[in-house]
Formats: C-alpha cells, sequence, structure tokens
C-alpha cells in the first residue's frame, strides 16, 4: 500500500495532480483510493487531497502516521499536515510561503523558513522546491503541480516512476499543454 | 464491465444512466452537484437534464414526469431536502409509478453546509426508504438497487451519501449497457393522483403496513451485511463502516459481530435481532444523528433483550462532526482493546490560520465595499445569504451580520427594520440565489411597504458551487447533448432579467452598477439610502472565474506603506514583503479596487507602467 498525502492552499491545482497519481497507478494495474477537497475551503483554505495505492483499500482518508510522502504546495500547510507522515517519511515541499489576508493583516507569517526548519527535523527526507523559478522558466504558474509531483517520482517515495508520470500527463493532460507540463518535469532535478 | 476511475458522484450519475434514468433535476449544493453535472455530460439527448430553479422545483418536475411513468432522479445537498419538503411530504403519500429516486447529500463537519441534519431521519420522518451507501463502488450499484425498489413498491426513495463518498474516488467496475424503461404515459386517476385528505388516510394506513415488509425485503438486502462471532457487536454505516473496517485491521483483544447498515429505514429488524443475539453489549459508529443507536435500542426493549447500546447518546461516541479513522480507532481501543501504534509528532511553530475569503478581484468585495463606505457613520444592518459572498463577513470587510438560510437576507431584513424602525437595513442576495428563493421575499416587501435596500450581487453565475448556470444566464443543461445531436443553439438566449423582475414587483427604485467603478456605487448606494421604500441596486459584474482575467496592477515606490489597501480590502492578491504592501502578480485579476482606494496613486496598470 502506498499512502500520498497532497496538501495546500484552494487553487493552487492539487486536484488534479490527485488525479494524476491515480491514473499512473490504475495503469499499472493498482487500485486507487482518494479523497478530496470540495467547496468553501477552496476558497483560500487550507486543502487536503488524500491518495491510497494498493490490493484492499478501506478508508478513503489516510490514517494518521501512514503516509509514505507528504506532497506539500505550501510550507506552513505541510506542517499543518505532518501528523499523517509516517516515521521516516519524505516530504516534497514548495517553498514559497502563500501569506492569507488575515496574515498580511497582523504582519505575521512572513515566510516559511521556520515552517522548513521543524519539516527538516521532523521527517526522514526533506525535498524543497523553488517551484516559481522553475514555474518561471515555463512560463506558466500552473504547472506548480506538476514540479512537486515529478520531485515526488524522483524522491523514489511516490511508488510511481518519472516515466510512468510523463506517460499519464501525454494520456490525461489536454495536448496543447502537454509539452508545457513535460518540460516542467525535465527541469526537476 | 469495464474499469473506471470515478469520483462518488460520478458513480452515483452513471448508476442513474445504467439503470435507464429518463428525467434528472435539481438545484446545486456542495456535495451534490456533480451527480446532474456528470449526467448531462454522458447524455446522448435521450435523458432529460435540468438544472431547476430551486429543490422544491426540482421535486416536482421530477414527480409530474414519474406520474407519467418515467424514471427520475433528483438531486440536492441535506438543506436543499428542507426546501423540498413540501412536495416531499405528500408525494410520500400519493407514491409514483416510475422509479423516482431523490438524491439528498449529507455533509457531516459539516464542511460546506449550515447544518449536520441527518437525511436518514428525514427518511423515517416521511415514511420512505433509505440507502445509505458506504463507498462510491456500492453507491453505483445501489442506485440501481434504488430504482427498483422504488418500482416495486410504488414510492419515492431516498438515496443518501455523504461528503467522502461523494468526494471520494476509486476505481470502479461499471457497466456497458443501459436499461431501457420507454415512458407509459400519464392515465387519468383522481383516487391515485390527487391528494385528498380521504386518500391520505388510505395512504397512510398502506404506508404503515408496506414500511414493515419493506424492512423485512432489507433483511436480506445484499449491502445490509453481518460477519462475525462473539460477545461483543460494532453497527455502523456509510463511510464509517470504511473507518471502522481499517482500524479493524489492527489487532483486537476481543472477538467482534459487525453489521452494516445500508437502509437505516425502514430498518431491517430480523437482520438486526440475529446480530443482537448472543451479545452483551454494542457499539454505534455513525456520523451525524445516532439514528442507528436509536433503532437498536428501541429493538432491544421491544425484544426485551438485555444488550446494552452505546454510540452518541451514552458519549462513547462524539456527539457532532465527522468521523476520521483515528477517532474510529480511539473508541475501539477503549471497546475492543484495540492494539494500534501512532506516530507522535511535537509541537509545530504558530500556524497562519487560513479562513476561505472572497477571491483576488472578486466583484463581490468592491460591491461590501461600496456600501460600506456610504454607510460610514450611519446605523446599518447588513444581512448576508447562502454563496460566495458569505465570505464579506471575515475581516476586514465585515460586511455580512446576518446569514441564515437561502432568501432569508432579503426577508430578515425586514424584520429586522420592524423591530428597530431607525436603522438602514441591507439585503445581499447572489443572483442564483435570487431566483432560487429571493423573489417571494421582495414581493413581501413591497407589498408590507418595508424600507429596505436589496443589493444583488450579479455575477452571472452560480460560483460558490462550481459556476452552473440559473435563469439569468439562459444557459440550459440539455446543450452538451444538443450539440452532440447536432441542434443549433438558439441565437438569442431566454436570459431571464433580475431588473425587469424588480421593476414589474414595483420597487420604488432599481439601478443597475458596475461595482468595480467605486465612485458611482458608492453615490448609488447613498441615494436609495435616502428614498422610502424598498430599493434595489444591481451590483452586476462577471465571477472572476467565468471571465478573463484582465492587465494586473503594480505599486510603485511611491507608495507610502499607510497599507490602506491592505487594512480595507483584504485581497488575496495583496501581501507583505520586506515590509511592504506587494501585489502577488499570479493572483492579480486587474479588478482596479486598490487603485481606486490607494491615496497615493502608487498603483498602476503594469501595461501602462511599461509604456
Amino acid at each position: 500500500m502506498n499512502n500520498i498525502l497532497l496538501c495546500g492552499v484552494g487553487g493552487q491545482g492539487t486536484v488534479l495532480a490527485s488525479k494524476l497519481i491515480a491514473f499512473a497507478a490504475m495503469e499499472k494495474g493498482l487500485q486507487v483510493r482518494t479523497a478530496e477537497t470540495i467547496g468553501m475551503a477552496q476558497r483560500g483554505g487550507s486543502v487536503v487531497s488524500h491518495v491510497r495505492i494498493g490490493e484492499e483499500i478501506h478508508s478513503p482518508l489516510l490514517p494518521k502516521g501512514s503516509a509514505d510522502v507528504i506532497i506539500a504546495f505550501e510550507p506552513a500547510e505541510a506542517v499543518r499536515c505532518i501528523s499523517y507522515l509516517k516515521p521516516q517519511g519524505t516530504v516534497i515541499v514548495n517553498q514559497k510561503a502563500v501569506r492569507p489576508v488575515t496574515a498580511s493583516l497582523s504582519g505575521t507569517y512572513i515566510d516559511g523558513t521556520e515552517m522548513i526548519t521543524y519539516l527538516q527535523q521532523q521527517a526522514g527526507q526533506v525535498k524543497v522546491m523553488d517551484g516559481e523559478a522553475i514555474c518561471d522558466r515555463c512560463g506558466s504558474s500552473k504547472v506548480l503541480n506538476i514540479v512537486l509531483l515529478a520531485a515526488a517520482a524522483k524522491s523514489g517515495a511516490l511508488g510511481i516512476t518519472v516515466e510512468e508520470l510523463k506517460s499519464a500527463i501525454t494520456k490525461r493532460i489536454p495536448e496543447r499543454f502537454q509539452e508545457l507540463n513535460l518540460r516542467a518535469v525535465e527541469l526537476v532535478k | 464491465m469495464i474499469q473506471k476511475f470515478l469520483m462518488g458522484n460520478e458513480a452515483i450519475a452513471l448508476g442513474a444512466v445504467h439503470a435507464g434514468v429518463n428525467l434528472v433535476a435539481g438545484y446545486p449544493g456542495t456535495p451534490s452537484t456533480e451527480v446532474l453535472e456528470t449526467v448531462a455530460k454522458q447524455n446522448d439527448g435521450s435523458i432529460y437534464v435540468e438544472w431547476s430553479v430551486n429543490e422544491k422545483a426540482a421535486l416536482e418536475v421530477a414527480a409530474g414526469a414519474s406520474y407519467a411513468g418515467a424514471r427520475t432522479l433528483v438531486t440536492m445537498k441535506q438543506v436543499g431536502l428542507n426546501v423540498a419538503s413540501d412536495p416531499l411530504m405528500s408525494l410520500a403519500y400519493v407514491g409514483i409509478k416510475g422509479g423516482m429516486v431523490i438524491l439528498s447529500a449529507d455533509d457531516p463537519g459539516p464542511i460546506s453546509s449550515q447544518t449536520e441534519q441527518d437525511t436518514r431521519q428525514f427518511a423515517r420522518f416521511a415514511k420512505l426508504p433509505v440507502f445509505d451507501p458506504s463507498s462510491p463502488e456500492e453507491a453505483y450499484e445501489m442506485m440501481m438497487d434504488a430504482f427498483e425498489c422504488s418500482e416495486k413498491w410504488g414510492t419515492p426513495v431516498l438515496f443518501r451519501p455523504t461528503t467522502r463518498v461523494c468526494h471520494g474516488c476509486a476505481s470502479i467496475m461499471v457497466r456497458e449497457s443501459i436499461e431501457k424503461h420507454p415512458i407509459e404515459g400519464f392515465v387519468k386517476d383522481t383516487m391515485r393522483w390527487v391528494i385528498f385528505p380521504r386518500t391520505s388516510f388510505l395512504n397512510h394506513e398502506k404506508i404503515e403496513k408496506r414500511n414493515p415488509q419493506i424492512g423485512e425485503e432489507f433483511s436480506s438486502y445484499r449491502f445490509n451485511q453481518l460477519t462475525g462471532t462473539g460477545r461483543k457487536g460494532i453497527c455502523t454505516s456509510g463511510i464509517s463502516y470504511a473507518y471502522t473496517k481499517e482500524a479493524l485491521e489492527c489487532e483486537t483483544q476481543e472477538d467482534y459481530k459487525l453489521l452494516k447498515i445500508a437502509t437505516a429505514h425502514p430498518f431491517p429488524e430480523t437482520l438486526a435481532l440475529q446480530f443482537l443475539e448472543g451479545l452483551d453489549e454494542v457499539l454505534c459508529i455513525e456520523e451525524l444523528d445516532p439514528v442507528l443507536e436509536r433503532e437498536l435500542t428501541y429493538l432491544c426493549g421491544k425484544h426485551h433483550l438485555n444488550v446494552t447500546i452505546h454510540g452518541k447518546l451514552d458519549g462513547s461516541v462524539q456527539a457532532a462532526g465527522e468521523n476520521t479513522v483515528e477517532s474510529v480507532k480511539q473508541v475501539l481501543k477503549a471497546y475492543l482493546g484495540l492494539k494500534c501504534e501512532s506516530v507522535e509528532y511535537p509541537a509545530p511553530p504558530e500556524l497562519p490560520v487560513r479562513p476561505p475569503v472572497l477571491c483576488a478581484g472578486c466583484p463581490h468585495r468592491a460591491s461590501f465595499y461600496a456600501v460600506k463606505q456610504a454607510m460610514k457613520g450611519r446605523k446599518a444592518v447588513f444581512s448576508g445569504d447562502i454563496g460566495c459572498y458569505t465570505l464579506g463577513n471575515a475581516a476586514p470587510l465585515d460586511m455580512v451580520d446576518t446569514c441564515l438560510c437561502m432568501g432569508a437576507d432579503v426577508t430578515m431584513a425586514q424584520g429586522l427594520h420592524r423591530a428597530e424602525p431607525d436603522t438602514v437595513n441591507f439585503s445581499f442576495i447572489g443572483d442564483s440565489t435570487f431566483f432560487a428563493s429571493g423573489i417571494t421575499g421582495v414581493v413581501n416587501a413591497v407589498y408590507n411597504r418595508t424600507d429596505s435596500i436589496l443589493i444583488v450581487l450579479d455575477n452571472s453565475t452560480t460560483a460558490m458551487t462550481g459556476h452552473q448556470p440559473h435563469p439569468g444566464t439562459g444557459v440550459r443543461m440539455m446543450e452538451t447533448a444538443e450539440k452532440k445531436l447536432g441542434i443549433q443553439p438558439e441565437e438569442i438566449c431566454t436570459r431571464i432579467s433580475i431588473e425587469k423582475i424588480l421593476k414589474a414587483i414595483g420597487l420604488t427604485s432599481v439601478e443597475t452598477i458596475d461595482p468595480l467603478n467605486q465612485a458611482e456605487a458608492v453615490e448609488a448606494v447613498k441615494r436609495a439610502a435616502d428614498l422610502p421604500g424598498v430599493k434595489a441596486i444591481i451590483f452586476k459584474s462577471p465571477c472572476i472565474a467565468v471571465t478573463k482575467p484582465k492587465t494586473g496592477y503594480e505599486i510603485q515606490d511611491t507608495c507610502i506603506n499607510c497599507r490602506k489597501c491592505i487594512r480595507e480590502l483584504g485581497c488575496p492578491a495583496i501581501v507583505l514583503e520586506n515590509g511592504k504592501p506587494t501585489i502577488e502578480k499570479s493572483l492579480c485579476t486587474g479588478c482596479s479596487l486598490c487603485t481606486q482606494v490607494c491615496p497615493c496613486a502608487a498603483i498602476v496598470s503594469i501595461d501602462k507602467q511599461q509604456a
């Protein structure tokens, strides 16, 4: 069984990322269950996608302490979900903090440094990504989810290889966006 | 059979399509919305699909078709069932001819709802059968069972998934064939189709006789399942069954029997009695109301069984909110000596709170801000309603003082004004909500000569539930199918004009204004506030999700760092960077509201700056 948790802020593209993982896993003949956040939280709230891959899966929600990998689109959201991570699990985290209006009003949560330090103390492996730099090179802020998925695939904790991810992209993403997304995969070191 | 990866709501929709549904009607509401959307997408033209104006209309449209022998599906969220309850209660007595399934999606948490009400209770109240799937794949199969049950017993049936079933996705085996159910046509029969006190008495008797028979049939229903042995029992249903199975992967110190109930009403008593036999105690794990717990407690009394029933009522299980694998493990630890390890992490640094907010560039922000500016120093109360604009209550706008249910803003403002006539009373209503249940409230205000100001926030879509069309947009759900059939779309679609409706009702004044033009918007609000009677301002500006973003803005060095833009607007695109307000370019849609607030003209269009 492979347990994956994706987390971020509403609007960052976590749902499509979880669909791609599910598709890639199903191509390998595995069973998949996912659970998504849909509704009011999509308006800038915390969103979480649970993805479970295996033979017989009961709950769509991950049990705490069971995630092989947390793919976090935002540092504080990774920390918010840390209780799902299994001991010595992997965290892929985008370094850029998304500051909520409440933080702008109070002048708190300046950046994600403190959050990333905490993750580095707790997780087995932490990959900090500069997703925006790759997005800039691709010329689209929409490929952040692909950047993080590629990093997760390369870490080995996703249970899906880079080649399998690329194949999922060619089969599931509309043709006119494929080149852009495949380029994003290549740019991830 | 083929394997597909489907969201629960898609599986439910496919279940209905494969069961040969002829007509689908509903009103959007999280977590139910994708069911009707999926049917519309799949439709080859053989199914009639519509977003109705509200849930009551949807249920009545479907009831009519069912009287004529069509298989029908009605979709809504749990609070929508309250709106539809008038036809529902009567229809339960009258019955139907073509199979009719009423989907009412419950929302434990609640995650996106006003209440944690339980449709299983509604089923008992309306005396109707209810199906309660525990997974997307079960929901697919169960939808077909629900249609058969409905036709066999001549009654509408309720179908109650919860959020985690609706929005969970799974690999599901689905059929490739569609059942055919030709529509017989309406056969006149006054005694059957016209509800009268005398027929209702007879129908009531029939229903009370029928329901125990359905309960008996449900005792052998394939998704009501009894397993295990022992002196302790667990009774569960819906998604809680999945959590329970997950938790029971851990080793237990005692044997147990497990009963899953997929049809809480009429309760499968025979199966439940088999379960209770030889047990000392039972733990009920369910979400929302303690429906199973009460049924079992009642059965124990009725049959003088010495079994202790635990659950929400005796505090063994949390009374409110969602269950999770962890919450179930916790109660099973105490009950069965469940052995499971937990992982502990040290306390994290203080996390930013992230309440949902109006999107960057949302025209509602401009509308709320204009009213706030116009009412500075005046005693005013702002009644809000259901939709994205409920988020206008957040700081720093703080412009929603009340929110109750669909349409209540219009009428509550009237009551508030009667109790406190020296207040200026505003009601804020979205375009879709206006059509759903706002119009009667406006008629009430004009008829009863209230002084109030109606603000219609017209963003040309039903935004919160994911951008469904409504009567004001003129777009219908049959258009996908019509395109497939090569039917040309009408050149001018029939859009129902909110302005014309309001003018016809006879308000003192009706103005349509672009809220992104703040000066004009503020003036319009001031004008309306000084007039007697019922006044309306339609703030018309499309949702950012249904329109292309304009050129974004930047804050120049002339910024004096007064932070008025942040303090007054709370736009998520304006953040502090190195202690100074900065516009996050990936979020800015170019609405220009901040430029109209900035006291030193430091915010300029990126285009202009380059020129």
